[in-house]
């Protein structure tokens, strides 16, 4: 697929409008309002508890939403699902779970294989070849629970590239891995966004933020800036989300 | 099998089928953190046995089975209604729920057996089980709802593998965690109802819980595990009935912990996988290999850990 470059301007491919949700009392997101185009990788970045993984998980209908509206590709998320392409944070699961590598990346394809149906040999050949792009081939027949932090966060990678979804959003998936890990899941993402596809990613490291992403969307229970990183990702705005402490950005190493 | 009446034949095909649908149901709650969880709906089942008997004021299987069903539920939508309303967590809350239920069991278990005609009512067999006193109706029963569990397992096992190692990924795919939930809920009262009659209130979850547990010992593939922990738990099954009925008045329950228990400590003792032998035999080649090669020559490859 070819990026979007005609003159006609592309739908988005995520519409959020007016998104709360809460924890018991507290309120985690409050009129959440921004919209995401095709072709872009975004960073979303915040101070912990600015409701970044909430936000991907109200808007997948994993966490309840007080009010607001989200759309993928102009529908609803239930009408989208295989469009859209979800990997969790790492510890969300437990990886003591009995099966290897290649099991875990086939999951990604059971949407497509149907339910009460068995994989066959052509998704097990589509499986090897996303933990091959991940740099995982040896890895496929693994246990799990004998990956490191960084082969599992490749494994979920994998599991999500096979899906083959137009919309991918992704709970910190830079969190504790090497540097040789980043920058194979940043490749990858950057060859989705070159692909036309859209990429949201919760990301910590405000250092990076930079190098790897050309949109930000900086959020501190509602979007205190969004746009392009050079527009966005200014001295003034961090300091808005993060509140008056982070008065400065450090000078990023290179 | 020579030499045993038709009745010790049912008694052992019955345990067989329930200690086989409690070893696949015992792998799914095993993976949903559900081991006291099984436990508290077994307790809560107690009630609504007596219940059933008191209503009726004769014993009729399905009613108090039913009644069991209505009351193990009753326990179940508590705990979560407790968890999610209150500070109390889980564990706490499957406890407070576990003893007051069986609590009023006894309780309600006493009164009935106060009435005319209830001291005879074989109510008591249902706290420790009585599996001698099945009958060919209880063998079909079994067989039925075992069949019903393999089905279950053998036609959405990719569901259940999904739904139990990722289920907000799941979700994602379009598979209903509230169905898989309720599916799962479903087949785990059915298996404690029909097998605390044999099996008795305070002991079923160990039925559920031994099997899974001694099978993780041998495999690293989940189809695996569900299968010997389905036969782990028909094997137990056997063993203990047939144990409880060469004396008549033996309780069940306690033979078949007791059968499990075996099974548990050959694997975790023997186990291929993780069991104490195993890692006791790689900790010493690795001592060994450390002494003969001090520094590593083969470079690692990236991204792989330390072995």
């Amino acid at each position: 697929m070819e990026p979007v470059a005609n003159m006609k301007k592309p739908e988005p491919a995520l519409q959020v409008h007016g998104l709360h949700a809460a924890y018991r009392r507290n309120k985690v997101l409050e009129d959440v309002t921004f919209e995401a185009m095709p072709g872009t990788l975004t960073a979303i970045v915040g101070p912990n508890g600015a409701g970044k993984s909430t936000l991907l998980k109200t808007m997948l209908d994993l966490h309840p939403r007080l009010g607001g509206e989200v759309r993928f590709f102009g529908t609803a998320y239930r009408n989208a699902k295989l469009k859209v392409g979800y990997v969790p944070q790492r510890g969300s699961v437990d990886w003591d779970f009995p099966t290897d590598a290649l099991d875990v990346v086939l999951m990604g394809l059971y949407g497509r294989i149907g339910w009460f149906r068995r994989p066959g040999r052509r998704h097990r050949e589509q499986a090897l070849e996303a933990l091959a792009k991940m740099g995982m081939a040896d890895f496929a027949k693994r246990q799990i629970s004998e990956l490191s932090g960084g082969q599992q966060q490749r494994v979920f990678l994998a599991r999500a590239l096979v899906q083959d979804a137009d919309l991918y959003l992704l709970d910190e998936p830079l969190a504790g891995v090497d540097a040789a890990t980043e920058r194979a899941i940043m490749e990858t993402l950057k060859t989705l966004r070159a692909a036309g596809k859209t990429v949201m990613v919760v990301h910590h490291d405000l250092q990076t933020v930079e190098d790897w992403f050309d949109h930000v969307l900086l959020l501190n229970r509602t979007v205190i800036a969004h746009g392009p990183t050079a527009e966005v990702f200014t001295p003034d705005n961090l300091a808005r989300a993060y509140g008056g402490w982070l008065r400065r950005k450090e000078p990023v190493p290179r | 099998m020579i030499g045993l009446s038709h009745n010790a034949l049912w008694v052992l095909v019955s345990m067989l089928m329930l200690g086989t649908a409690a070893g696949l149901v015992g792998c799914f709650a095993y993976w949903k953190r559900h081991s006291l969880m099984s436990d508290a709906l077994a307790h809560a089942a107690l009630p609504g046995v007596v219940a059933g008997y008191a209503l009726l004021g004769f014993k009729s299987l399905p009613v108090m089975l039913l009644g069991a069903a209505a009351s193990a539920l009753v326990g179940a939508l508590a705990v979560s209604w407790i968890r999610s309303s209150s500070r109390v967590k889980e564990d706490a809350a499957m406890g407070i729920i576990l003893s007051v239920f069986f609590g009023l069991g006894i309780m309600l278990l006493a009164i009935v057996n106060r009435l005319p005609g209830g001291g005879q009512s074989g109510l008591d067999s249902f706290i420790f089980g009585q599996a001698a006193a099945m009958v060919r109706q209880d063998m079909r029963l079994m067989t039925a709802a075992a069949a019903i569990v393999l089905l279950v397992v053998l036609v959405s096992f990719k569901e259940w593998k999904l739904h139990l190692f990722d289920p907000a990924f799941a979700r994602g795919l379009g598979l209903s965690g509230r169905l898989m939930d309720a599916a799962y809920l479903t087949l785990l009262v059915v298996v404690i109802v029909i097998g605390i009659q044999a099996v008795g209130v305070i002991l079923m979850a160990a039925l559920l819980i031994i099997p899974a547990v001694s099978a993780r010992y041998w495999t690293n593939a989940f189809g695996t595990m569900l299968a010997l922990s389905a036969l782990f738990g028909g094997g137990a099954g056997v063993a203990g009935a047939y144990v409880s009925t060469l004396e008549s008045g033996w309780p069940t329950g306690p033979f078949i912990v007791i059968a499990a228990a075996g099974i548990f400590l050959v694997s975790f003792l023997f186990g291929l996988r993780k069991g104490l032998l195993l890692k006791a035999m790689q900790r010493r080649e690795q001592m060994r290999r450390l002494r003969t090669r001090a520094i590593r020559s083969d470079k690692l490859t990236e991204g792989e850990a330390l072995p």
